[in-house]
């Protein structure tokens, strides 16, 4: 079943995405810890596009749907803000971040240890990022 | 929701932020811990028992200090983090930059 969501570009809105992914993925067959995990790996790619993408403008609003599929989850974050290409960014290694003593570029690494895959498209000025999370067999 | 108390106990202070660590308020976090290096604090412990949840935006606050504190000979170690909070620094290797222990007594041991 499809669940959706619109938040505002706001930091504050990240607390009401968090108690929506929790109450939509409790009764899906993640294990507790995957929950917290796939829940913050979507926070972390809804944050990046409202601070960088969209520049924290409350009347901004992205759209997140979650399709959980009997073998899989399926985020969906659409957005219609400058193109954030999640696959083409290069996350910088954790000694960079610590020596340039940058407070960025630590979620995109997450985003990419936690879901099990990721997709990204930009039609027509919609910029859609999935993000997958497979059930474990 | 985030609160963040301080506490000095003999030479060390400690920090307790209780709730959820995210983009919208990691800036207390980084506040509270540069006002402590800012004082004078050589021994900075982070109680943990109290956080819910962080995301990159909190665990980045730690990763800024780690070179500066290097240099001045400020200890940091966080203690007490849920199983589940804990889990997120391994994913991204930091439980083998920052100091992490799992209670108090074992924290203050070293």
């Amino acid at each position: 079943m499809k669940q959706k969501i619109q938040l505002s570009c706001q930091t504050s809105a990240l607390a009401e995405l968090r108690r929506f992914l929790e109450q939509q993925l409790e009764p899906t067959s993640l294990s507790e810890r995957d929950r917290h995990q796939v829940t913050l790996a979507v926070e972390e790619v809804c944050a990046n596009l409202i601070i960088h993408s969209h520049k924290c403008n409350g009347r901004d609003h992205i759209f997140l749907s979650m399709n959980d599929l009997p073998d899989r989850i399926v985020f969906e974050i659409e957005d219609q803000g400058e193109a954030f290409n999640l696959l083409q960014y290069e996350a910088p290694d954790i000694q960079r971040v610590i020596s340039e003593k940058r407070k960025g570029g630590l979620g995109i690494i997450l985003v990419k240890k936690i879901m099990d895959e990721i997709q990204f498209e930009s039609h027509q000025g919609t910029n859609t990022c999935r993000l997958i999370k497979f059930f474990q067999s | 929701m985030l609160t963040i108390d301080t506490q000095i106990e003999n030479t060390h202070h400690i920090l307790t932020p209780s709730g959820e660590i995210d983009a919208s308020n990691s800036v207390q976090l980084d506040e509270s811990i540069r006002h402590l290096s800012e004082s004078g604090a050589k021994s900075i412990l982070v109680d943990g028992t109290q956080i819910d949840y962080i995301s990159s935006a909190g665990l980045g606050v730690f990763m800024s200090y780690l070179e500066d504190f290097q240099e001045k000979g400020v200890s940091l170690k966080i203690f007490g983090l849920k199983p589940r909070v804990y889990e997120v620094f391994q994913i991204l290797g930091l439980d083998q930059l920052i100091s992490i222990f799992p209670d108090k007594e074992s924290a203050l041991a070293q």
